[in-house]
């Protein structure tokens, strides 16, 4: 398989008044044409971060610092506006977490979804439509020709975000970015948009990244899963691998902390501690504070490891599966 | 919504007859009514004929009601200096204050909006920092004294533009105005721009504190992730959200600026309502006084009615919360 | 060892600095604001010690000379000394007239501003406390006289009411209170809300005690920042009135009326006569607005991060 996208050493910094916040700070991936790579990490682990730093979509005060960010063998990185202008959208598409706030509230759908082609390609105003059109029949979404003329407002947030993926895939991107796009909706809205998000990445080809908290979403959609913890990937490996037997011990506590048909009537685990403090990270393991199995060896940063078919940044793995 | 217009109606109705009340007592019991109604240079037979005429022998309450009659059928006495009616006196200088006003308006709307959004988009550069420097000034700047500078400047010693009066006027489609010709446009081009002045910072506060918060908004950024140009972004997606607001808020200035008008009219010898207030203050000239006071109290509670039914139209939450209470 | 070492540390760290200190310091860390902050009280000096460090009484008839009339600036009067400001068409002093000019106008403000703060917040607390149908009525004619630009309820009453600086001090307190009043009400309405309220109530406090000791202190801060602010404004709004002619009198010269007398100079090129009062007014106004713009950053915890 070749890689649509290849991220290595990325650090993306943020140069705040209070100091620096290291948000992404060297994150190396993969993904390939076809796969679904699912991001997974607690809020300001930096995960969406790395979502905005491959568009290019990283305001003041921070910026990109170091590392590449090779999409079909370009390096983008830092690459010139015009360039990332004809590739957001159009090569590489983005669904963010919230449909109420993403839509513009005072444009109408169709104005919404026919400039997206309209910025990339030159085409009669009827052909654009009429893609919009069938876009939003793919997604699932009933009489789509009413729903073009309507404003956001009159949609409701399953449909807003059916509306978000139809766009992210107007322009048949190679690979799409998809920012929590669940965590707003009602789970039975969210297992439709998962079902309709897994149908179309299928049917086109298309690469996925589906940047989430939840563990359990991905569980059933990724191809492979990235577990990120205070700006680095801490483990990352094929889904089963990674689900069934975690090695890395914060991974572990993210399993074991979801509830699930086994673990029904028992107290669940927590993960001991307050998510990190981005201005004062410890110079080793940053999840070493909070974790049972820390060491003195810990406070040197643990360097990327091949263990077990996956890649592990810790000097403790769990070989024994899961805390039950 | 007709049950919401009726009571608001209504509303309006009361607020103008507590005024009528305020005013009629303003000027009948604080003051000296015969000296404020009569002529100050008449003598004492005239005034003993103006007690018996206007009925300041009887009863307060019986006044006030000659008055509220006369007021119902837009007889609010005779000007003293003109000795016309001075609701009529009022009518007629009434064109050349909305003028005034409405140019006023649309300057502060094409000047402003462009600086507030340049100052919001670019919030760290100098030429923004100039901006809003010249904004907070024009909240500050009493509008009388940048009026005298700038008949200093552009009148006495450029020379480029009259100082006083109203220029030629000519009709477009029946309304006589001072727009249709190149003197008229010359001439109200100072009054205008010195009265649009707070009006001009007031938008680019508005508008640059809209843009400030639209730029930070999902929707731009997501605008920005569909690869969209950066002007589509600032000009349909920004713009857009922001017009609506800003628009509102300086329609709802137009009564202040008609307020406002009294001090640049007589700046500039201005032929409005403005200066015929003051003109009839300074000379004693109450009935027009009057007449004024009550016109601006329907006009305000005019605009208030209006601007109230508007956004009960605009905004359906407005209405339910009235009919909740 | 370590007891040393955490002894040098613990007073660098625990630095005690009292509300006052640290309002200060905030104030100042803008250099337009202390600027601002300078030129007022630089202006107030100048007014207050106006009789000691001026060369004539612009009131005094007798040290007035109608030959010094429209002089430009820098020329000599009659009496000796240099008129730097020049002179009016009466011959005074405009560098003394300025002074004086002052004492009135700032005078006038700061009576006006400091009656209208009382009579808003008397109300706008009464409203937020008491609540139910005092509040529905209260808020309504607050309502509708900000309705009305405040201008415009001024120059309505000084129209009834004729000229005089009692005259004007209560146009200017009619034309202001309701902005206190909404003020103090948004704001106490907030407190009244919060805890601290609550257990007040709950030790037995009386309703007095509650309002004047517990809430008002705690609305204290918006009220200082729309007094400043107001109080700029009731400055500027004598200024226009007297300048239409509809403030004050001839023998009470605020910069207003020497603007107003400059006016007819004005087209001849005798500038100076209307400009000086102008900057001495424009300086006064904008500082107060500056030192108010940078009280509401300072004062406003929303702000603060």
């Amino acid at each position: 398989m070749t890689a649509v996208l290849e991220v290595s050493g990325l650090k993306t910094h943020f140069f705040t008044h209070a100091g620096v916040v290291k948000a992404v700070d060297g994150v190396d991936f993969a993904v390939s044409k076809g796969e679904v790579m699912g991001l997974v990490g607690e809020s300001g682990s930096g995960k969406s971060i790395t979502g905005f730093s491959i568009l290019g979509l990283i305001d003041q005060p921070g910026r990109i610092v170091e590392g590449a960010i090779r999409f079909n063998g370009d390096n983008i990185a830092n690459a010139p506006e015009d360039q990332l202008k004809s590739i957001r959208g159009n090569r590489i598409s983005m669904i963010f977490q919230d449909p109420m706030m993403t839509l513009n509230p005072v444009l109408r759908i169709d104005t919404q979804m026919m400039e997206a082609i309209l910025a990339h390609e030159s085409l009669p105003k009827r052909e654009a439509w009429e893609r919009c059109r069938n876009a939003l029949g793919l997604v699932g979404i009933p009489s789509p020709e009413e729903r073009l003329r309507a404003y956001p407002h009159q949609l409701s947030g399953g449909m807003r975000q059916r509306v978000s993926i139809a766009i992210a895939f107007l322009n048949k991107p190679d690979l799409i970015i998809a920012d929590e796009p669940t965590t707003a909706l009602d789970v039975t809205i969210q297992a439709q948009i998962i079902f309709e998000a897994q149908k179309l990445t299928r049917q086109t080809g298309t690469a996925m990244i589906w940047i989430t908290h939840d563990l359990a979403v991905v569980a059933g959609l990724a191809d492979r899963i990235s577990v990120m913890y205070a700006g680095r990937i801490v483990e990352q490996g094929q889904t089963d691998d990674v689900i069934d037997r975690p090695l890395h011990p914060y991974t572990v506590g993210l399993l074991g902390s979801v509830p699930t048909a086994n673990n029904r009537g028992e107290r669940l685990f927590q993960i001991e501690g307050m998510t990190p403090n981005m201005l004062a990270l410890p110079s080793g393991c940053a999840f070493a504070p909070r974790c049972a199995f820390a060491s003195d060896a810990c406070k040197a940063p643990p360097p990327v490891e091949q263990v077990a078919n996956r890649e592990l940044r810790c000097y403790h793995p769990q070989a024994q599966a899961v805390v039950q | 919504m007709t049950v919401f217009v009726i009571r608001r109606l209504m509303q309006a109705i009361f607020v103008v007859f507590l005024m009528s009340v305020i005013v009629f007592f303003g000027v009948n019991v604080v003051g000296d009514p015969v000296y404020m109604l009569v002529s100050p240079d008449a003598d004492q037979a005239d005034i003993e004929a103006a007690i018996r005429r206007l009925g300041l022998d009887r009863p307060i309450w019986e006044q006030y009601f000659l008055f509220l009659k006369g007021a119902l059928q837009g007889n609010l006495g005779d000007s003293f200096v003109f000795g016309e009616p001075a609701l009529k006196l009022i009518l007629h200088h009434m064109p050349a204050t909305l003028e005034l006003a409405f140019s006023a308006l649309f300057l502060s709307i094409v000047l402003g909006i462009p600086l507030g959004l340049f100052s919001g988009l670019y919030p760290d550069n100098p030429v923004s920092k100039g901006i809003m420097a010249g904004s907070i000034l024009g909240f500050s700047l009493p509008t009388f004294w940048v009026g005298l500078m700038l008949i200093l400047l552009f009148a006495v010693e450029l020379g480029w533009l009259p100082s006083t009066g109203r220029g030629d006027t000519a009709s477009i489609f029946g309304i006589e105005t001072s727009l249709a010709t190149w003197d008229g446009i010359r001439h109200i081009f100072l009054p205008a721009l010195n009265l649009s002045l707070l009006k001009i910072s007031l938008a680019i506060r508005l508008t640059r504190a809209g843009v400030r918060e639209a730029m930070g908004q999902d929707y731009v950024k997501y605008a920005r992730a569909k690869g969209l140009s950066t002007s589509r972004i600032i000009f349909v997606h920004v713009m857009k959200n922001i017009m609506i607001p800003v628009v509102t808020v300086m329609g709802l200035e137009f009564g202040s600026l008609i307020g406002f008008s009294v001090v640049t009219e007589t700046i500039f010898a201005w032929p409005g309502m403005g200066k015929l207030l003051i003109d009839a203050i300074l000379q004693l000239d109450r009935p027009v006084v009057v007449a004024y006071l009550m016109i601006m109290v329907l006009f305000f509670v005019l605009i208030n009615l209006v601007v109230d039914i508007l956004y009960s139209i605009l905004d359906p939450r407005v209405r339910l919360q009235d009919q909740g209470a | 060892m370590t007891d040393s070492t955490i002894q040098s540390v613990a007073p660098a760290s625990v630095k005690v600095e009292t509300p006052f200190q640290r309002f200060r310091a905030e104030f100042f860390e803008s250099r337009i604001a202390t600027c601002a902050f300078v030129i007022f009280t630089i202006i107030v000096l100048l007014a207050i010690l106006a009789p000691w460090i001026t060369p004539q009484n612009p009131y005094d008839l007798a040290q007035v000379d109608v030959l010094d009339g429209r002089l430009p600036p820098g020329s000599e009067a009659f009496a000796g000394y240099t008129m730097w400001l020049g002179s009016d068409g009466a011959g005074r002093d405009l560098y003394s007239a300025i002074l004086y000019g002052l004492r009135i106008s700032i005078s006038v403000g700061i009576a006006s501003g400091v009656i209208a703060l009382f009579i808003g917040m008397t109300v706008g607390l009464l409203a937020a406390y008491v609540g139910g149908r005092t509040e529905a009525i209260i808020m309504r004619v607050v309502d509708l006289q900000l309705s009305f630009p405040a201008t415009l309820v001024a120059l309505m009453l000084v129209a009834v009411l004729g000229k005089g600086v009692d005259k004007i001090i209560l146009a200017l307190v009619v034309a202001q209170w309701a902005y206190y009043a909404r003020t103090v009400r948004a704001t106490a309405l907030v407190e009244r809300s919060k805890e601290y309220v609550e257990a007040a109530q709950c030790l037995g406090l009386s309703r007095m005690r509650v309002v004047f000791g517990h809430i008002l202190p705690n609305c204290l801060a918006p009220l200082i920042v729309v007094g400043t602010v107001q109080t700029a404004h009731a400055v500027s709004l004598e200024a226009t009135l007297s300048f239409l002619g509809v403030g004050l009198p001839q023998t009470e010269p605020s910069l207003g009326v020497l603007i107003a007398n400059g006016f007819e100079y004005m087209l001849s090129g005798r500038y100076w006569i209307s400009v000086f009062p102008g900057i001495a007014l424009l300086l006064t106004v904008a500082s107060i607005n500056l030192v108010g713009d940078q009280l509401r950053d300072v004062l406003n915890p929303r702000l603060k991060k």
